[in-house]
């Protein structure tokens, strides 16, 4: 065998060696942000992790920043050093970016989810740049001995125009380091952005492109072990009994081991440990309801008549609204299971040694990653560190933090480094889903068209509340009872990318034109119409903004050209989630008799726009992620264990699938609101309205390919079948 | 186990190894070689993908017994400075979100556009269809994929 390469640690070894010996401007901005403190450049730099410091600029004028959010895709690690840039007027060709590790006196809010990561870290970000600009120029100043307001940073050099005279920002960074912190700094005005709003590339382009291991599953130890971990096959069961021999005598196996429902198979080599594994010989027993996605669907029934509702927001006399009614609208909604299925499967790094814990590996949520080992091993927090790896997509799966939790206790038990890697079938038999969920809209619209009365009411499983009871159409109507009632279940469920509001929209926006049709309005005008009235006359309190959800409405309608076309069938759709809104005019022909689906415009806005072409690619990800699965998402159970396990038979959009996207942003200079989610929950229900539109029939249940206007259940998938074993 | 001498990106490596191990764990596990990534483990996915004698290949489920003298070239490998014109092309259209399955694509894109140097937008759909992004990045792939093709 040949010699392993360790590639992770020459990897991290070359980047930090970057700003190694040359390091000579930090600045960390622990708790209070406006507060940016030099720290020991050195002593930051000594230790393969703990990082302290935000920014840091080498006399070579190479300026290092660190990136503190986990990096899945959304591109936080080019767009939060854009912004930091912009403010200290640094080169952007000598910006190098480097993945913090968790470090909570650090940094806030080190976790990638709910899209609000720049919302949350833009004014700091800037301020931290700016801070630092201002100590540079108070430097060069110094030197030069002339007034500071006389001195202007341009492009990683300080300049004084009068004399002429220039400096680099590595040649200043020893003094500046020295010089107080300013307590308050001048931002710049909007209209002076260089970077930002500007389409930067990924600053890892060339590392992904060239197969540098970036992600948990290329982090490599020396004397590291692989494991790969048995789990219960259903939700419901518990495990009874392990015969291991044979597994225990198969090349290449060191141990198995057995904790809680876990039986690992600790071994030398990734494919040694996967051939152990189908020699294992694993007994389970029941120990919960083994329930089955049939099983469901009438429960969903029985719940909508029967179940004890929980009132989320009431506005109004909703009977009488309906009792008065001269039309009602009544429809339900319903979703299956999805898996998060991120390319990259679940593993994580662990070292559990008697002095601490090494951790090492993609979470979305580390601190809390870090605070369920502690717990767990009863080791103190500030004795375990974790270095965040690149992750390969997230989706909300990796915002739980079991497969961190069991590599930590695998590693305790062995007590020797370990990796523990999941495979594509465990995360999706085991994982955790987007739960199913089912909706019972009713409208009473009276003698105008006018809608009086609105009442929704969720059933799901393990759905929490399934409603977001404050958006749109709440406000606008006034007479409105949102309701949600859950079923607990062994099932596992989780935030899958756009919480509820994935599957709630396309429920919502269809219903909506359900009910504009039975009014005789056209889709787009009634819903402006619905703004008007939550303007004019609210019902209740108003928890979206009116004028950001109109401005998009106008302007998709504008650009996608609505109502004018001839030979496509046009769907509108609008939301408003995670802060930011974005409405989606969705065009259908029929080829062959079928709906096809062209193209689907998208209006975002979510307030300055901070890297272009990442904004660009969470609209259109966001719109195929969200076209994909409302068209063949679906993962069902039965007695406890889900029917689809891998790709074969849980389908994903592929590229000769999806429609054009056009993205369109709002330019307002509203402070940055999010945009990681929001572009995809209008998704589903533009296209469901432009079939519509084209065919007269309207799907109400996701995927849509299961309906009978794609041929439904009959047609099968075209891809192999699965490898048994 | 036995002992595998193997071609990969114009080096001469010796595995010693099980003969059903898949080439996806010799280059990940035994070589150091991981830009070659492990998803689905069933060749459904595309993200293993590698070129034995310059055809794309999915390496997950291909048995280094059956490799024998084949030549087989990794991202790593794909060019000596990262600049092959797909990469290039990659890096101009700026099309990785996550990046996970991009190794995969791009192997793909780099064969299918040696057999077909000039393809239409529906040759590279069906060329690129086996490969999954679960970020949905598939505009830019196709875009880069016919930016590469300008290049050839």
């Amino acid at each position: 065998m040949s010699t392993n390469i360790d590639n992770s640690r020459r990897e991290f070894l070359r980047m930090t060696s970057l700003t190694a010996g040359g390091f000579l401007l930090g600045f960390n901005w622990l708790g209070n942000e406006l507060k940016a403190a030099p720290v020991a450049i050195n002593a930051a730099l000594a230790g393969d992790v703990g990082f302290n410091s935000y920014i840091s600029i080498s006399a070579d004028g190479i300026v290092t920043l660190f990136s503190p959010n986990p990096e899945l895709g959304q591109n936080i690690m080019t767009s939060f050093p854009m912004i930091v840039a912009e403010e200290l007027d640094a080169d952007w060709s000598k910006v190098k970016v480097v993945q913090a590790a968790l470090d909570t006196t650090k940094f806030e809010r080190q976790l990638t989810g709910g899209s609000g990561a720049v919302p949350h870290s833009w004014m700091r970000l800037r301020k931290a740049g700016a801070t630092a600009r201002a100590m540079l120029v108070e430097a060069a100043a110094k030197r030069w001995n002339v007034p500071a307001g006389e001195c202007i940073a341009e492009n990683g050099f300080v300049i004084h125009a009068a004399s002429g005279k220039k400096l680099g920002y590595g040649e200043l960074a020893a003094e500046a380091a020295t010089v107080p912190v300013p307590a308050d700094v001048k931002l710049k005005d909007r209209k002076d952005f260089k970077l930002i709003g500007t389409a930067v590339r990924n600053v890892e382009n060339q590392k992904i492109h060239t197969g540098k291991p970036l992600f948990g599953l290329d982090f490599y130890r020396e004397g590291m072990m692989h494991a790969m971990i048995q789990r219960p096959t259903a939700f419901g069961l518990k495990l009874k009994s392990v015969d291991s021999a044979a597994a225990k005598a198969m090349p290449g196996i060191i141990d198995v081991v057995t904790f809680g429902n876990n039986v690992a198979v600790v071994g030398k080599s990734t494919w040694e440990v996967m051939k152990a594994r189908k020699v294992l010989k694993v007994e389970y027993e029941k120990d919960g309801a083994l329930e089955s996605s049939a099983d469901h669907d009438k429960l969903f029934h029985d719940l909508l008549d029967n179940g004890k509702a929980t009132v989320q927001r009431k506005n109004g006399d909703v009977e009488a609204a309906f009792k008065n009614a001269a039309k009602i609208i009544k429809s339900e909604y319903q979703c299956p299971f999805l898996a998060h299925s991120p390319m990259e499967p679940m593993n994580f790094f662990a070292h559990v040694r008697a002095d601490g814990v090494e951790l090492v590996g993609p979470s979305q949520t580390p601190a809390s990653a870090r605070t369920a080992v502690s717990k767990l091993l009863n080791i103190a927090e500030d004795k375990i560190t974790l270095q965040l790896t690149r992750l390969g997509g997230g989706f909300g799966r990796r915002l739980k933090f079991d497969y961190v939790t069991e590599a930590a206790e695998l590693s305790s038990i062995i007590k020797a480094p370990v990796k523990v890697t999941w495979s594509k079938e465990d995360d999706m038999t085991g994982g955790s889903y987007r739960p199913a969920v089912r909706y019972r809209f009713e409208a009473a619209l009276d003698s105008n068209g006018n809608m009086t009365g609105y009442r929704l009411r969720g059933v799901g499983i393990n759905s929490g509340n399934p409603t977001r009871q404050d958006n749109f159409p709440s406000g606008a109507v006034d007479n409105l009872l949102i309701e949600s009632v859950e079923h607990v279940s062994p099932i596992t469920t989780g935030a899958w990318r756009a919480p509820i509001t994935n599957f709630l929209a396309f429920a919502e926006q269809s219903f909506l034109d359900e009910v504009a049709q039975a009014a005789g309005k056209d889709p787009v005008e009634f819903r402006l119409n619905l703004l008007q009235k939550a303007r004019t006359s609210p019902a209740g309190e108003i928890k979206y903004d009116i004028g950001r959800m109109e401005g998009v409405i106008k302007m998709a309608a504008d650009k996608a050209g609505w109502g004018t076309k001839k030979g496509v069938y046009q769907g509108f759709s609008v939301y408003f989630s995670h802060r930011s809104y974005v409405a989606q005019v969705c065009e259908v022909a029929m080829e062959k008799g079928k709906p096809a689906v062209k193209k689907i415009y998208a209006v975002a806005d979510c307030g300055e726009v901070v890297n272009l072409s990442g904004a660009r690619q969470q609209v259109m990800g966001g719109v195929v992620d969200g076209y994909g699965h409302a068209m063949f998402g679906k993962l069902t159970f039965k007695d406890g264990e889900t029917e689809q396990k891998n790709y074969n038979t849980y389908r994903l959009i592929r590229m000769k699938e999806i429609p054009e996207v056009e993205p369109y942003f709002v330019d307002n200079g509203i402070e940055p609101t999010g945009l990681g989610e929001p572009a995809l929950p209008p998704t589903g229900g533009a296209v469901a309205n432009a079939i519509f539109k084209a065919t007269g029939r309207r799907i109400k249940n996701q995927p849509f390919n299961d309906d009978e206007l794609f041929g439904g259940k009959r047609v099968k998938s075209t891809l192999k079948k699965e490898r048994p074993g | 186990m036995a002992t595998y001498n193997l071609k990969i990106n114009g080096k001469s490596h010796q595995v010693d190894v099980a003969a059903d191990t898949p080439l996806l764990w010799v280059l990940r596990d035994h070589l150091g070689l991981v830009g070659t990534k492990y998803a689905c483990g069933t060749a459904q996915c595309g993200a293993c993908t590698v070129h034995v004698n310059g055809t794309a290949a999915r390496s997950c489920m291909m048995p280094i017994s059956g490799i024998a003298s084949s030549e087989i070239t990794t991202i790593e490998g794909l060019s000596e400075n990262g600049d092959h014109p797909v990469q290039q092309a990659w890096d101009e259209v700026d099309v990785a979100q996550c990046g996970y399955c991009q190794a995969g694509q791009i192997m793909t894109a780099a064969a299918f556009l040696k057999r077909n140097p000039d393809p239409t937008d529906e040759e590279i759909a069906s060329a690129m269809h086996g490969n999954i992004c679960r970020c949905g990045a598939y505009h830019r792939i196709r875009e880069a994929v016919k930016l590469a093709s300008t290049k050839i």
